[in-house]
């Protein structure tokens, strides 16, 4: 059995290329009510009335719910009302909800919900937020409720700061011969997961309340359910299906709360709440946006002594994950470089904004655009290539990061190994323009990448393996199929572990909060390592029980057997030994006494170690390891038209031990795939009124078909020793790099300094047009 | 999903379908022809249309006409946009419907939906612009046969309850050299920053633009300009005068850059046809 | 000519006829999952944007939310539960060309469409249709492995004598 590396493929590949897997708005069993919501107009408002009468008079409507005030919610700060009540703060927010029979008659009745607004002035973006004279979009921020670890500032829109104030800054600047400084800044945008948010939501007639949603974290929703709704916490049931895409869009807890209000409202019959687009691209939680300024300084050899950060996430109008998506960011903030001297300030703005989820990468994509595109700043003015500055100052074992925390050959990959594999691949020392004639350029632009999850230091994940008569195994665990194939790739590594056909192994798909064992929420590239930890440690429970039995029978010490090829037996003589189908359900002695019985495993994993950042300092160990990688970009620029085609993309990831090559691969260039979308077509337009104008696919247009440049995946591999099998995370690091590598790509074909997204021909119009750019068309 | 109701017509003659539409009108039913149906179902979706009765047309027989009758080239406007591209008798028709929306859109798109409907691209019609093809309009007096270009001034102006059956273009016209040419914000999907269509006919350059403003159109004063001699590039800033103002400023793009699509393209576009007839 | 508001419909999915209670608003796609209990075809925008509720019809690649129900009365409707073991879907399972599976159903209703007009359809026809579709899993590059395999597979048979 060699299953570790194996393009194994996924479990559950027939059921999604024959339309039987299940997503959650798949059910539509009778009897099913329809909520439908009503949502705001403008981005900021008082509300002076909401007239829900005529709605109420329709036929088929079973519930109302406007105006009244439910508990306030968030993950961090609880500043949310799930419905407005006297206030909206975003274009798209959710004011009332109708429960209906039909779709058609929800809607039909929410049309007829009058609501009156006097609009207040906007703040557009996180700058503006953080003038003196901005309106606030908070008043009463003092006054919420928080986690201990926020630092709000109240009475500006200010809902968190993270410091990080490593070494001596002053001496860093001494040391510095040379300096750059520049300015990022770009619009929240979306995750556009093809699935649309949907939640069902059933209150029995003993009180269990039963919610079914496409999200990230059903453990999550329970728990919030009974914080929020003071429902008890074994009484909150949560079941997942297949999840159709989510990058961190369905982490977040939205409309699960407005299910149950909903349900609650229409005497606790199931009630289902599905995303319009339009809805799912407004109201429910988006991609973060950041306004950042980026100083470096450094020697003329190129060694970095300081750096200096300024962070301004738009959080948008509710803090939720925004709050903790600002200090990621500050973790990280210096990208994968060995820098002495660090101060950032992060800070999480409060605008007239859809508010942020987490999104894919966790807000290092997004610093990462920052810092790159410094890194390459710095590069021209020193007159160095840009692979070797990043290799001069690459982060090893030995260095520090950020946080202060010592790195050693486990907890960071081998990012100077990725750069030299870069190299290779890309030709890099044909160098990184060429005029190819017609107009035309081809340059390549190049990124270095790193990260860890700053994930809760109590995180965890738990495994329970049950077999079957025929000695085959059920796995479950709470990880949810959002499409990383990591239920297979669990399935591999236990397989791998048991010696065993992986046909054998059937791994539960939907995560029930009741009977599945607990996984903290499919985020943060997380899955492998600690449902991966959980199931080696289930696995030697069924191994210990097995050989406890087989003992038994075989009248053989435990220690003496080995479990394999579906087979207990003495390991120093195979031919005694006995079939794990003949134990699985315990054994009947020939003369019918009968020892044990079905075989249940349990396992489970916690992070350790993990400690909580200094508020001061920021000094403190967020996350389990760093893992790291180079990346780049080539484009073909047209000099007339200022118009470009990315040819090839190319990554070079550390991923520990690659257990699935072919989905460890998808993965990553699903994710590059997503970073170039987002760093050259995608981004909400606002309008002066803080309304987001694109709120349609039609408008709002990720990357398609005929757009994909040639992708090459490669991977250095630096087993994590702590991990199964020395797997580190692969779902995330895809799109970190792919913005910056994008934008130094096109800065360099262009010759001017693109530092905003996205990259459109558009922006580059304009920024060259600013530099004197000629509108000469000939 | 909508929020009205609706009843379904599908008529099989001309003078059925316009008198159900009259009959319907009269009882006040918002009454809407129905062709691919695309704008209706998801316009309708958004309550930016509303209609009690819809009227298809697919099943007559006349708007499902394609090909070459007695001089024209007859377009009827129940026909996809897929029809029509594979059909490819009218090219430069051909080229300026596959650059509507995607291919499988395209299979319900019609080409008569496109012309009369509110997303104000409407790209389809460029070509019958450019080829002043004629209208066949059906209303309660029978049909008309009117030149487009008395006809459409930004949309096209048909009575109501008018039909529009068929679009009929000179077959001198079809084989003329032509460039039509869609420039969007960025890469191959999505709605235009601007489409040019363009033919080289026997007087002249005639061109047609979409995205440039908020409605399609063909300018006489322009091609007049473009006409004349001079340098390329004097001869498209003079045709500039002559743009409906403002210049279509919106999430695709400001119009400051729309004009500077709309110049490079212009340039290919005159350089490559006035080279195509040297 | 019909004029009522709900109809008793016979529709033709997937080589079997069903019956069908539907308004005149009913959208194809709404029917096939709400009806039908067909859930293969997905909703993603209802706006003929994402291509996930793409089925086929007589043929044609169609997507099922813009069109009525009612277009679609005497005509052969495929879904994506009509397709059993296809190269395409084999194709795939083995190229890895999908990951949350959601765009999947509607991706293999197109290109089963396509690959039947046009078995050996060169890298252009292939864009033009594939551009009718979204996945936001995938970078693309395993979809066109899995539709590029089949034309392969196509154009061998057809040099064969
Ligand atoms: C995914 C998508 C992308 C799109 N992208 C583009 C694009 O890039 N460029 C572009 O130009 N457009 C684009 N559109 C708009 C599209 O072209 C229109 O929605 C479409 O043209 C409508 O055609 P239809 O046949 O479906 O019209 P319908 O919905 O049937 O009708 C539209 C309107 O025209 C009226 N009408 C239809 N036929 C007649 C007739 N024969 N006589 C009188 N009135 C009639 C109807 O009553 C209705 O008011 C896109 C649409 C979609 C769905
Ligand atoms: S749901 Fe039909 S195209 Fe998106
Ligand atoms: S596989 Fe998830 S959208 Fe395509």
């Amino acid at each position: 059995m060699d299953y570790i590396g194996k393009s194994v493929i996924r479990q559950e590949a027939w059921d999604k290329v024959s339309g039987k897997a299940k997503y959650t708005a798949d059910d539509s069993s009778p009897g099913i009510l329809h909520a439908k919501l009503v949502v705001s107009p403008y981005a900021h408002a008082r509300i002076k009335s909401i007239k829900t009468e005529k709605a109420s008079h329709v036929f088929g409507v079973r519930a109302v719910l406007a105006g009244e005030r439910f508990p306030l919610t968030g993950e961090e700060i609880r500043d949310r009302p799930p419905l407005a009540t006297e206030r909206v703060r975003y274009h798209g927010e959710a004011v009332a909800l109708v429960v209906a029979d039909t779709p058609h008659l929800a809607k039909k009745a929410a049309d007829l919900i009058e609501i009156e607004y006097e609009p207040l002035p906007v703040v557009n973006n996180p700058t503006e937020a953080l003038k003196k004279d901005a309106p606030l979009v908070h008043e009463q921020l003092g006054t919420y409720q928080k986690e201990e670890r926020v630092y709000p500032v109240p009475g500006t829109n200010i809902a968190n700061q993270t410091k990080i104030r490593k070494g001596n800054m002053e001496k860093g600047w001494a040391e510095s011969e040379v300096t750059v400084e520049e300015y990022f800044s770009f619009s929240p945008s979306d995750h556009a997961a093809m699935e649309t948010r949907c939640s069902m939501c059933e209150i029995r007639s003993n009180g269990d309340v039963v919610i079914t949603s496409s999200s990230q974290a059903p453990f999550m929703i329970k728990r919030l359910i009974h914080e929020y709704f003071e429902v008890d916490i074994g009484k909150v049931i949560v079941e997942t299906p297949f999840v159709g895409g989510g990058y961190g869009g369905k982490a977040s807890i939205q409309l699960e709360l407005l299910a149950y209000l909903a349900c609650k409202a229409a005497g606790g019959r199931k009630v289902k709440l599905l995303n319009s687009r339009e809805e799912d691209i407004l109201t429910s939680p988006v991609h973060i946006g950041l306004d950042a300024r980026v100083r470096l300084g450094s020697t003329e050899e190129g060694e970095i002594k300081a750096a200096e950060l300024l962070f301004l996430f738009d959080g948008g109008a509710y803090s939720d994950k925004a709050a903790d998506l600002s200090k990621a960011a500050a973790a990280d903030c210096t990208g994968p470089y060995d820098i002495d001297n660090v101060w950032c300030n992060s800070l999480c703005m409060y605008t007239n904004h859809p508010y942020a989820a987490p999104f894919r990468g966790f807000s290092h994509s997004e610093l990462l655009f920052a810092i790159e595109r410094t890194m390459d700043s710095l590069a021209e003015k020193l007159g160095m290539d840009r692979l070797l500055l990043r290799y001069k100052n690459a982060i090893k074992p030995g260095d520090t990061t950020p946080t202060q925390v010592p790195l050693n050959k486990s907890n960071v990959g081998n990012l100077p190994a990725c750069i030299r594999r870069l190299k290779e691949i890309i030709d890099w020392d044909e160098g990184v323009a060429k005029d190819i004639g017609n107009n035309k350029i081809r340059a390549k632009g190049v990124s270095c990448i790193w990260k860890t999850s700053t994930i809760e230091s109590d995180a965890g994940s738990g495994v329970i393996l049950t077999f079957n008569p025929d000695g085959s195994i059920n796995l479950m665990s709470g990880i949810i199929e959002i499409g990383t194939g990591t239920k297979t790739v669990l399935a591999q590594i236990l397989a791998e572990r048991m010696k065993m056909e992986i046909s054998q192994i059937h791994v539960q798909m939907e995560v029930n909060t009741q009977s599945t064992p607990e996984h903290w929420k499919t985020v943060a590239s997380r899955g492998t390592f600690l449902a991966g930890r959980a199931v080696l440690e289930a696995a030697e429970d069924v191994i210990r029980q097995l050989k406890n039995i087989a003992s038994c029978v075989l009248r053989a010490k435990a220690s003496d057997l080995t479990v394999a090829f579906g087979k207990v037996f003495l390991r120093d003589d195979p031919s005694i030994g006995i079939d794990v189908k003949d134990i699985a359900y315990g054994y009947t002695f020939p003369n019918g006494n009968a020892i044990g019985g079905q075989i249940i495993g349990r396992g489970h994993y916690n992070l350790r170690h993990l400690t909580h950042m200094n508020k001061e300092t920021g000094a403190g160990k967020p996350g389990p390891e760093w893992s790291v990688g180079a990346q780049a970009v080539e484009v073909e620029f047209d000099k007339r038209d200022l118009t470009y085609r990315i040819i090839r993309a190319v990554s070079v990831v550390d991923i520990g031990t690659v257990l699935n090559e072919m989905a460890a691969k998808g993965q990553v260039m699903g994710a590059m795939s997503m970073g170039l979308s987002f760093g050259s077509r995608e981004t909400f337009k606002f309008d002066e009124f803080g309304r987001v104008m694109n709120s349609q696919l039609r408008t709002y247009r990720p990357i398609r078909y005929s757009e994909h440049p040639d992708y090459v995946v490669d991977f250095v591999v630096t087993p994590q020793v702590d991990a199964a099998y020395g797997a580190r995370g692969a779902g995330e690091h895809g799109i970190l790099g792919m913005p910056a590598a994008l934008g130094n790509a096109l800065s360099i074909a262009a010759g001017v300094k693109l530092n905003e997204l996205p990259l459109t021909p558009e922006l580059i119009w304009r920024v060259k047009k600013k530099e004197g750019f000629s509108d000469a068309f000939i | 999903m909508l929020s009205f109701d609706f009843d379904y017509y599908q008529p099989k003659s001309i003078e059925e379908a316009v008198q159900l539409y009259h009959a319907l009108d009269r009882e006040e039913k918002h009454p809407l022809y129905y062709s691919g149906g695309t704008e209706i179902i998801t316009l309708g979706r958004l309550d930016l249309v509303y209609t009690n009765a819809v009227i298809d047309i697919k099943a007559i027989p006349e708007c499902e006409v394609l090909g070459t009758q007695e001089g024209y080239f007859v377009t009827g406007s129940g026909l996809t946009l897929t029809a029509i591209e594979e059909n490819n008798g009218f090219p430069l028709l051909s080229k300026a419907a596959s650059g509507v929306a995607d291919h499988t859109a395209r299979n319900k798109i019609t080409v008569g939906g496109n012309i009369c409907g509110q997303i104000f691209y409407r790209e389809a019609v460029l070509p019958f612009l450019l080829t002043d093809s004629k209208i066949v309009a059906a209303g309660m007096n029978g049909v008309r046969t009117e030149h487009i270009m008395s006809l459409f001034n930004k949309t096209l102006r048909l009575k109501k309850g008018e039909l529009l059956v068929q679009l009929q273009t000179e077959k001198r016209y079809l084989n003329v050299p032509y460039r039509c040419v869609k420039k969007r914000p960025q890469w191959d999907t999505g709605y235009p920053l601007v489409t040019i269509a363009a033919i080289k006919a026997e007087e002249g350059i005639r061109v047609a633009f979409s995205g440039v403003s908020p409605f399609p159109f063909r300018s006489r004063e322009m091609e007049k300009a473009l006409n004349e001699n001079g340098r390329i590039k004097e001869r498209i800033l003079a045709s500039l005068q002559h743009l409906p103002k403002p210049v279509l400023d919106d999430v695709e793009g400001s119009s400051e850059y729309r004009l500077f699509v709309l110049k490079n393209t212009l340039f290919d576009i005159l350089r490559e046809l006035e080279e195509d007839h040297r | 000519m019909t004029a009522e508001r709900s109809l008793s419909a016979v529709l033709n999915v997937n080589d079997e006829e069903r019956a069908v209670h539907l308004k005149p608003t009913d959208t194809l796609l709404f029917v096939l999952r709400e009806k039908l209990g067909l859930s293969g075809a997905k909703p993603g925008c209802l706006n003929g944007d994402c291509g996930a509720c793409t089925v086929n019809i007589d043929g044609l690649a169609m997507k099922s939310c813009l069109m009525l129900a009612v277009e679609s009365l005497n005509k052969k409707i495929t879904t994506i539960e009509g397709l059993k073991g296809t190269p395409i879907q084999q194709a795939f399972v083995e190229h890895f060309a999908f990951q949350c599976g959601y765009c999947t159903p509607g991706f293999i209703m197109n290109c089963h469409a396509m690959l039947n007009t046009v078995p050996d359809a060169n890298d252009d026809t292939i864009a033009e249709w594939l551009n009718s579709n979204i996945c936001r899993c995938t970078g693309y590059q395993e979809i066109e492995g899995a539709v590029r395999s089949i034309v392969k597979k196509n154009q061998m048979n057809r040099k064969r004598p």
